[in-house]
């Protein structure tokens, strides 16, 4: 398995469950379609939940920059949750982690949106 | 695929397709040589990254998944270091001239950041440009470098 991707509605945030792996080919593509998916749709509040992503390379982290900046650039919010130590640390290095707002809890990232 | 022992020492060498499937194949050989070698788990998933990465670039960016050109791809271990050399048949590219991914106004760039992390995580990292075309990397992991 490449990448899940499940997407269900908390209120009026929309949740993306992703499992698997996010790298170049289809981990990413499926990604960044189905946030398209969602902001074509209208939907302004995404929370990506990250915490069955076993690994994500160079691909899959400009696929995470590419839905901040579509989801900001419209007046939006795209949110990360659960990030794994692996996931933690490439945003670190890569000085992201402090672009994002990162969450542990599901309920606690829900009501982080305004 | 070529593989000799003797001693300690041991190597690979695989010539592979322009294609996402090759990319797979030498992270899974480089993570299986890494952890034969007795790097750490972290170092171990760091070292795949770094061959996920070069290896991206050579079958996307250098060979354009051209079905004409090859990545010739070997890796060598000897005593507690791992070297790996992955060879394009591409234009090339200037590693010097390669955007900071963490200067700020390149922060929010789509790309640009694998160079970056394969620095990152190897100890060295070398590019050279072949003659008349096609890109040479060589990346090293030390089992005994401080992290």
């Amino acid at each position: 398995m490449s990448v899940k991707l499940t997407t269900r509605q908390v209120g009026d945030v929309s949740v993306i469950d992703v499992a698997g792996r996010i790298t170049l080919g289809e981990g990413s593509s499926a990604l960044r379609d189905c946030m398209r998916d969602l902001i074509s749709k209208g939907h302004k509040k995404i929370l990506l939940n990250l915490s069955e992503v076993s690994y994500i390379d160079s691909s899959g982290i400009g696929e995470l920059v590419s839905g901040f900046t579509t989801v900001t650039n419209q007046g939006g919010q795209l949110k990360l949750l659960g990030l794994t130590k692996r996931v933690q640390d490439l945003l670190q290095i890569t000085k992201l982690y402090t672009v994002f707002d990162v969450h542990e809890e599901e309920a606690h990232a829900i009501r982080s949106f305004v | 695929m070529a593989l000799n022992t003797g001693g300690h020492a041991r190597s690979v060498t695989r010539v592979y397709d322009s294609t996402l499937q090759s990319v797979d194949d030498a992270e899974r050989l480089a993570l299986e040589v890494a952890a034969q070698t007795g790097f750490r788990e972290d170092d171990v998933h760091r070292i795949g990254m770094a061959v996920r990465e070069c290896m991206v670039n050579a079958v996307a960016h250098g060979n354009r998944y051209s079905a004409h050109k090859k990545v010739e791809f070997s890796l060598s271990t000897d005593g507690g270091r791992l070297q790996i050399r992955i060879v394009d048949q591409g234009a090339g590219f200037d590693v010097e001239a390669l955007p900071d991914p963490l200067a700020e106004e390149n922060l929010l760039r789509h790309s640009g950041r694998g160079i970056f992390l394969v620095k990152s995580f190897m100890d060295e990292f070398l590019v050279r440009r072949l003659d008349p075309a096609g890109t040479e990397v060589v990346l090293v992991k030390n089992l005994d470098a401080p992290t």
